[in-house]
């Protein structure tokens, strides 16, 4: 017999939800027209693209025309922050504010500018890996091209203060990006209310096809161009559409906004059972990140004695699709940069496991991880020499 | 998993040999740190210069379990000097290969062992280095050989 598989991993990416896919579909070979041709098929194509444009400015109360197509997440923070950074040195502002916990798309960038002469403060998350605007108003000259910070957190959830962040940034007349990549489709997002001037999307996090994404522009600011060539997304952002991506995104994301409000009772529910039993069924654990100022689907906890890609490799064979902060899942030999930027203690990083819950998944299903977990935790222990010194301590 | 491991491997990491404490263990080695992930800790029973019984605890990935339970098989009921002979390598070769980035954890186990048999000899006041040679059981050391 078949296993049945639990997919527990929606932070990494999320399946096409098939009324996405049947408004892709009709794109890829019938109406393949190129949207900068001038016959019908293609103009049917830029009405495609502007339609979905329309979709994702309104999901996030934005303007059409503020709303840029890019190829995903990385695409749009490697040009909000690069593409600032330009624009603002010619103006002899050479300094970046970010957090030490952002995803690696805009840590990365910010150190690939640090080699190209700016300097980057890195601000500390707290113990509950939040950051706090009295913090970015610390940490802002004269010379503050921009502030990145992200939305909410991809392996731990919590969710920043971005409008008082971006209340403080407009005061101050300083430019304020937001990777958004994990709160888009999952939480409200009004970029006005909260005054972003760059925010950063990505399609397959709200089960819209993979390799699209988008940034938000806001009307006025001009960052450099990333990628350079045809006159496409209004001259700033050259390429041929991916009009099957695009179409996909858009309805993917206007699904999200119309079934928000069921979809987050229903995974605070998942969540909240998950993290109840996991405390109350297993010892020494320790939930990672804010306990209610969290995305309504995660779930990371650290187990005290394990290592995390043994963890994941039993879940693996009881079907169950998790991620993990350990060294071993990552291809370095550092745990999660997130888990130690909030002060956990190399081997609780080690052993941490995230679950991240999306629509499709049910509380059966919730009950039946917890179940396979507790015995999996207690049988890694079995294994580590950290346990005995555990129950002796 | 992004880490494609062998049957071999994962025999032994569903079904490790040996694990646990030996209560009347007269050798016990403890190698690697938390910091990096790893820490093996081989327990021995040596009576007459042979390996009568071995247990191991880990606390570390699905190589490294892997590594420790067939440095067990390999090592029991063998002379300490045969032990000794115990490499990174055949522990490698054994298991039917390892990812690169797991080689390191292969090397923890050959400590693993040395480590147990130095603190064989230290017990009667013997000085294991001429005999078992000095240990890179730090994790800076076995770390930087597979990554």
């Amino acid at each position: 017999m078949e296993q049945k598989i639990i997919y527990a991993d929606n932070a990494a990416t999320t399946p096409v939800s098939p009324s996405v896919l049947e408004k892709m579909l009709p794109f890829f070979s019938q109406s393949y027209g190129n949207p900068s041709s001038m016959y019908s098929i293609a103009r049917d194509n830029k009405e495609a693209v502007e339609h979905a444009r329309a979709q994702i400015a309104s999901a996030i109360n934005a303007d059409p025309n503020e709303i840029y197509f890019t190829a995903g997440g990385s695409e749009s923070d490697n040009w909000a922050i690069k593409g600032i950074a330009q624009t603002q040195s010619a103006r002899g502002k050479k300094h970046l504010i970010t957090t030490n916990f952002e995803h690696h798309a805009v840590l990365h960038t910010m150190e690939e500018l640090e080699k190209a002469g700016f300097e980057v403060t890195y601000l500390p998350v707290n113990e509950d890996g939040l950051v706090t605007a009295e913090q970015v108003a610390a940490a802002l000259r004269p010379e503050t091209a921009l502030v990145s910070i992200m939305y909410a957190n991809n392996e731990i959830g919590t969710i920043q203060p971005i409008a008082e962040i971006g209340e403080l940034c407009r005061q101050k007349g300083v430019m304020f990006h937001t990777d958004a990549v994990q709160a888009v489709g999952a939480i409200p997002i009004d970029v006005k209310a909260e005054k972003i001037d760059l925010l950063s999307m990505s399609s397959h996090k709200f089960n819209g096809p993979k390799g699209v994404g988008a940034l938000y522009i806001r009307k006025g600011i001009r960052p450099a161009r990333l990628i350079h060539g045809g006159g496409q997304e209004r001259g700033q952002r050259a390429g041929t559409e991916n009009v099957p991506g695009i179409v996909g995104m858009g309805q993917a994301l206007e699904n999200a906004i119309e079934t928000m409000e069921s979809k987050t009772a229903h995974l605070l529910e998942i969540r909240d059972y998950v993290v109840e039993a996991i405390e109350r069924e297993i010892p020494r654990v320790r939930l990672n990140g804010h306990r209610t100022q969290r995305l309504p689907g995660n779930v990371n906890v650290s187990f005290q004695a394990c290592e995390g890609e043994s963890l994941l490799l039993f879940l693996d064979m009881a079907g169950i699709c998790a991620s993990s902060g350990s060294a071993c899942t990552s291809g370095s030999l550092d745990p999660s940069h997130v888990l130690l930027a909030i002060g956990l203690p190399h081997e609780l990083a080690h052993g941490s496991i995230r679950l991240t819950f999306g629509g499709q998944n049910t509380l059966e299903e919730a009950r039946h991880i917890c179940e396979e977990l507790k015995k999996i935790v207690a049988e890694v222990r079995r294994r580590s020499p950290l346990w005995n010194e555990e129950k002796g301590a | 998993m992004s880490t494609p491991y062998s049957p071999t491997v994962m025999d032994h990491f569903s079904n490790p040999r040996n694990v646990g404490e030996l209560p009347d263990a007269n050798a016990v080695g403890e190698v690697g740190n938390p910091k990096c992930g790893d820490i093996m800790k081989m327990y021995l029973k040596i009576e007459d210069d042979v390996i009568s019984d071995v247990r191991f605890q880990t606390f570390g990935c699905g190589a490294a379990i892997a590594t420790s339970s067939i440095a067990t098989e390999m090592i029991r009921g063998k002379k300490i000097d045969e032990a000794l002979q115990l490499t990174n390598r055949a522990v490698v070769e054994a298991l039917e290969g390892l990812p690169p980035i797991k080689l390191h954890c292969s090397v923890l186990a050959e400590q693993a062992v040395k480590s147990a048999i130095s603190d064989y000899y230290r017990r009667q006041g013997i000085d294991p280095v001429p005999i078992v040679g000095a240990l890179d059981d730090e994790c800076d050391d076995h770390c930087s050989c597979g990554a």
